[in-house]
């Protein structure tokens, strides 16, 4: 079953990409799409019905060298679950979805035939993408990586007569690439390590590395910590950590349902699946793990903060995905690996949701994507309306505060990371829950900005683009729908799987667990609470993830002061009110504030200028190393000194030969024959015999 | 017939050559015709004999096989034979020969001699591989020359005199060393037999050389003559300048052979001479030519960022990774040497399909300027495809060949030296910027030049071509161990004795070194 539901999205992207001409257009579209809704299903057996013990079915070898060895494997353990149901039905709502977006494209000539090239496309890319989440070894993972990095690059320059898509397409596989470049070091010293790239044997080898030492670059440096930050690059690079994030508002570039499904719900989350996967190694890598709460948290401001100004409606998101992404990554980074997948689920639906919900905007607009041409649209579209809602209501957190779970998905999620963060202690964790608290706060304003803006106030823009805007056909209501469901209710529902009593976590992952060694100690403390303390004790390996006995992250965060499970809500109506007053109350407030706050304003509007940085520090010296090297040490260098003196003959050839035909060369070819022969017999007579 | 399939597959395009020069006759239409099927016909039949050489060779065996000797003239011997470092080598130029002479069925002009070159190269290249002599190995390397510089010289582009001396040169004063050092490689060992020779323990005791103290003596400077030959093939960092003027100048079918077959001898031959032979030369001088391979990787891939013409971009890419290969021979453990071994094969089909990909358009627009180009994918979608597959192959795409070469040859360095395996890792990075800019600037963007309005996508003889070069690619992509488990026993059993070698010449080595 585990192999059907990985390969049926690649039989269908071979289906639909290669026989689309005989089978028809709409046919090979449905067969994708009934393919990975047969994956969608099966998944959910799997999740549901999974029993918390890992197992792996080995395919075939796949590279084999020396003591290197390595198999196509599928290997389901909670982990894996938990992303299967997230792509697979994320993928299978946007296949559904593509079929009304993509109906009319104005980026085509009539009569083109692209919509079997994207449904190819994204199928390719669920397959990718399952097939990173069900490797059982390093290289696996790579492979899926980079087969979703490459599905990626596709999607993103899918209108291929853009410039700027071809651009963004380029920028998002190099960008990547950098990561990657960490990623496969990262493999390179575990396997000298380790002697190995199966995830059995190297978990299981954590606490030894966190003892050993690797000589890398002319330092000894403690092992653990050194894979965990190779490793912590590779998944910077997928899921636009700062400094490697200025791919992803680029890869915007690509049609709306791309940026659903891989920009926002599943590829760019593989960086936190990465680290999750890895926790029997960050377990024992302190430096490492802080080095992501830093990363983390800079992130969730940093693109909170570019949201807040971006005018185009797909860019505001891009930066909430990229803060969102910051979140998971502190949670991951406090040790608190559970919180993070758990931010990683709901974010995936309601990101989708907004995505797609932004998709059904822009498809209602006829491809208007500025949100300064919107306005008032909510009697137009009042059901994208409803969807866009309900995910802002998920995005913003809001819920019952103090209840914990009672709330749309983000509440549940998002409190819990603010929380793991504060639980953290010592001067990072009040950095990281600062930083995310502020963040949470212009989540709120830029996701009520987007609704007052588009939904809101009077039409703006094109007239006409106003007055022919249409509902989207229901192939694309449904997906909002479903999505909504999750995002509602996939909070709620899966609270205590993820961050309930540390048992219910436990059991939830595959993981051993016991009462706390002193439970003795605190024994009043835990009767308080109606329920004994309890802490993870497997093994590195044993199950879907691994949490050292002394990490008690998880209850701790339960414990932490009410001020501090406040402080998010309060962020939330704070962001809400302030949004409100600006684009509402007071619509003239915003212009103000940015000619006030000129320089600032410029600062976020160019996204603290980033790429105009890396442009002039590696793009442009590459390309001015590049020439140089190419005119001066080639030409210059290389063949004025050897052509000069060793070769000076060549012109002297060259002009002889040039004034004969060319059929004088068989004459020089003729006498390099004998020059040979002659070298021959003269070492013959000379030594043989 | 079995004792002797080595010797029918090496010389059977020679004979059909031989066949062709004597009776075929004019040069109508229909000649040029016949010489293309004889060719097609003589590559396509030497392949499939080929296919029994396979079939015959055992994996689990380390040694040669199936190897002939006899006598020769002039006291010399005729051996030949494989063994799991060759035996892909001459798979491979049989698999390519028939997609070469396929790629150049519109050549029109002087067809015949054009067909005859390409006959005798084939059979000088796979003489190579499995030459077991070195006076034999030497004929057929420096040989081969020969015809590839004809096929630059007169079928080449315009400027195709100056790069035909070029690479003749470049390649031929490397070579002359290594002759040098054979006749005093059988001054000291009394045998021009290569297996013998590998058991041949040359001396390291230090000679003084004007005044120079040579540590490892006679095998560093037997080391050095011959890595003046293989570095020029390659071709290594700073000797690579011949290659992209040969490669522009080149017609397509030139570059297809120069890029997948002719410089893997460079690498075969440091596997078959340099490593097992002088292996305490070879652990002096390996860090060395290491960070040669790195300058090569990060230099080439620097330069091939700006170039402005298609195939020199290609052939910047080809330096760059054969820096791959040579840093993972100098690694010299399994996964360094199987890493080297399955690079070149891989290189052989991703460059050879690249340069085809070169031809397809070259053929129709009759220019290699990059800027000539852009929204091919317009008109040539199968064309944007196939492209798309050897770039991403070519940028070592974990599913396609490039892949698994390029990452064992790092992990092998990794154990070796993790300076040198991080440097060498960004080619990771700047490979995929040359290529992907290169494939935007041809294929991506609207379709406005006036001259590309009536480009037309690739015919059906073309689309054969490049179809088992896909396979390939892939298939070694997803399911590698058909290579490696046949590298593997032979590599396993040079690394041994190589660490086997070095461990008894420890003392010596350590003396001279304090010297």
């Amino acid at each position: 079953m585990e192999t059907i539901l990985l390969f049926a999205p690649l039989v269908g992207a071979l289906i639909c990409g290669f026989s689309w001409r005989l089978i028809g257009e709409a046919a090979a579209c449905w067969v994708a799409t009934g393919l990975l809704f047969l994956s969608m299903a099966l998944s959910w057996v799997v999740f549901l019905g999974f029993d918390g013990e890992t197992t792996t079915r080995d395919l075939f070898t796949w590279i084999s060298s020396g003591t290197l060895d390595t198999s196509w494997q599928v290997r389901i353990d909670r982990l894996t679950a938990i992303m299967l149901i997230v792509i697979t039905t994320v993928s299978a709502l946007v296949h559904l979805y593509s079929f009304g977006y993509m109906a009319h494209d104005e980026n085509f000539r009539e009569g083109e035939s692209y919509r079997p090239r994207f449904f190819a496309y994204l199928s390719f890319f669920t397959f990718a993408m399952l097939a990173l989440v069900t490797a059982d070894n390093l290289l696996q993972l790579f492979f899926g990586w980079e087969g979703v990095g490459v599905a990626s690059y596709l999607l993103i320059g899918f209108y291929f007569r853009k410039p700027s898509a071809g651009a963004a397409a380029i920028k998002a596989f190099v960008v990547n690439r950098v990561g990657d470049f960490g990623f496969l070091l990262a493999i390179f010293a575990i396997y000298k390590l380790t002697d190995s790239i199966s995830f059995d044997v190297i978990f299981a080898e954590g606490p030894a590395l966190a003892e050993q030492s690797i000589s890398f670059l002319g330092a000894d440096l403690n092992a653990a910590n050194t894979i965990g930050m190779l490793l912590f690059i590779g998944a910077m690079g997928k899921s636009a950590q700062l400094f490697l994030h200025t791919w992803l508002p680029d890869a915007m570039e690509g049609p709306t349902p791309v940026s659903a499904l891989i920009h926002a719900a599943t590829m760019v989350t593989a960086g936190v699946f990465l680290v999750c996967r890895m926790s029997p190694i960050l377990e024992y890598a302190p430096y490492a793990t802080n080095f992501i709460i830093v990363i983390g948290a800079a992130t969730a401001f940093f693109a909170a903060t570019v949201g807040l100004v971006q005018n185009d409606i797909k860019r505001v998101i891009a930066y909430s995905t990229c803060s969102q992404l910051g979140y998971m990554f502190v949670a991951a980074g406090v040790g608190a690996y559970p919180v993070a997948m758990f931010h990683l689920f709901t974010h995936a639906f309601f990101k989708a949701m907004l995505f797609l919900g932004a998709g059904s905007v822009i498809h209602a607009m006829h491809h208007e994507q500025d949100m300064r041409n919107y306005g008032g649209l909510r009697k137009k579209i009042p059901y994208t309306f409803a969807a866009m809602l309900i995910g802002t209501l998920a995005i913003t957190g809001v819920g019952i505060p103090l209840t914990g779970w009672i709330g749309f998905a983000g509440f549940a999620s998002k409190d819990a990371v603010i929380e793991s963060a504060f639980a953290f202690g010592g001067p990072l964790g009040s950095y990281a829950f600062w930083l995310l608290v502020v963040a949470a706060l212009f989540t709120s304003f830029y996701s009520w900005r987007l609704i007052y803006l588009t939904f809101y106030g009077r039409p703006r823009g094109d007239k006409h683009s106003h007055e022919h805007a249409h509902e989207s056909p229901r192939t694309m209501l449904i997906p909002l729908a479903a999505l909504a469901v999750g995002s509602v209710f996939a909070g709620a529902v899966w609270y205590n799987q993820f961050f309930g009593h540390t048992d219910t976590v436990g059991r939830f992952f595959g993981v051993p667990y016991a009462v706390e060694a002193h439970a003795d100690e605190q024994g009043e403390e835990a009767t308080d609470h109606g329920a004994a303390h309890y802490v993870l004790t497997g093994a590195p390996g044993e199950g879907a993830i691994h949490m050292a006995p002394e990490n008690t992250i998880l209850n701790d965060a339960h414990e932490v002061p009410k001020w501090v499970k406040v402080a998010p809500f309060v962020a939330m109506l704070f962001g809400f009110f302030t949004a409100t007053l600006f684009y509402i109350l007071r619509p003239g407030l915003p212009a103000r504030m940015a000619e006030l706050f000129g320089p600032l304003y410029q600062f976020l509007l160019n996204k603290w200028y980033f790429d105009e940085i890396y442009n002039v520090i590696f793009v442009l010296p590459a390309r001015w190393i590049g020439r140089a090297l190419w005119k001066r040490g080639d030409g210059d260098v290389i063949d004025g000194g050897i052509n000069g003196l060793a070769l000076g003959i060549v012109p002297f050839f060259t002009r002889l030969a040039g004034r004969a035909q060319s059929g004088y060369l068989f004459h020089y070819a003729f006498a390099m024959v004998l020059g040979i022969a002659v070298l021959i017999t003269i070492v013959t007579l000379s030594f043989g015999g | 017939m079995e004792q002797s399939l080595l010797s029918i597959v090496t010389f059977l395009p020679l004979v059909a050559a031989v066949i062709m020069a004597l009776f075929l006759r004019g040069d109508d239409a229909a000649a040029r015709l016949g010489a293309k099927r004889l060719a097609l016909f003589a590559t396509a039949a030497t392949f499939v004999v080929s296919l029994f050489i396979l079939f015959q060779f055992d994996p689990a065996n380390p040694g040669f096989q199936m190897v002939e000797e006899s006598e020769w003239m002039m006291g010399l011997t005729y051996k030949v034979g494989v063994d799991g470092i060759s035996v892909l080598f001459v798979m491979l130029t049989t698999f390519l020969m028939p997609l070469v002479i396929g790629a150049c069925w519109q050549v029109e002009h002087r067809v015949k001699e054009y067909m005859i070159a390409l006959l005798v190269l084939e059979t000088l290249m796979i003489g190579v591989f499995v030459a077991l002599d070195l006076v034999l190995f030497y004929l057929f390397f420096e040989a081969g020359l020969i015809p590839m510089f004809l096929i630059i010289g007169i079928w080449g582009g315009k400027d195709r005199i100056y790069a035909a001396f070029k690479f003749f040169l470049y390649t031929f004063l490397g070579s002359v060393l290594m002759l040098v050092a054979m006749v005093t490689m059988y001054v000291d060992a009394g045998t021009t037999d290569i297996p013998t020779l590998l058991s041949h323990q040359f001396s390291t005791a230090p000679i003084s050389l004007f005044g120079w103290a040579i540590v490892g003596g006679l095998q560093t400077l037997l080391w050095i003559a011959f890595f003046a030959s293989f570095a020029v093939k390659m071709p290594m960092w700073p000797v690579h300048t011949w290659l992209p003027d040969a490669h522009v100048q080149a017609p397509t079918a030139g570059s297809v052979v120069l890029a997948a077959i002719l410089l893997k001898m460079g690498g075969y031959g440091f596997l078959r001479f340099s490593l097992p032979m002088f292996p305490v030369a070879s652990d002096l001088m390996g860090e060395f030519v290491m960070w040669l391979s790195v300058i090569a990787i990060i230099y080439t891939s620097l330069v091939a960022l700006v170039q402005e013409d298609m195939k020199k971009l290609i052939a910047y890419s080809s330096v760059a990774h054969m820096g791959y290969v040579t840093m993972g021979i100098f690694a010299a453990n399994q996964q360094g040497v199987d890493g080297a071994i399955f690079q070149m094969l891989s290189h052989g089909f991703i460059s050879g399909a690249l340069f085809l990909c070169v031809g397809v358009i070259y053929d129709r627009m009759h220019t290699r300027e990059i800027d000539a180009y852009g929204g091919l994918v317009n008109r040539m979608p199968a064309y944007a495809l196939v492209f798309m597959l050897f770039t991403m192959a070519n940028v070592g795409l974990p599913g396609t060949s490039g892949f698994v070469g390029e990452l064992l040859t790092l992990i092998g360095v990794f154990q070796v030296n993790t300076w040198i395996a991080v440097f060498a890792a960004t080619g990771v990075i700047l490979s995929a910027a040359y290529a992907l800019w290169l494939y935007r600037r041809v294929v991506f963007g609207d379709l406005i030049k006036e001259s590309l309005k009536s480009i037309t996508d690739m015919t059906p003889r073309e689309r054969w071509i490049f179809a088992p070069l896909i396979v390939m690619t892939l298939l070694l992509g997803v399911y590698p161990s058909l290579a490696l488990d046949v590298i593997g026993p032979s590599v396993e059993n040079l690394v041994h004795n190589y660490d086997l070698a070095l461990e008894h010449n420890v003392p010596e080595t350590a003396v001279a070194a304090s010297r």
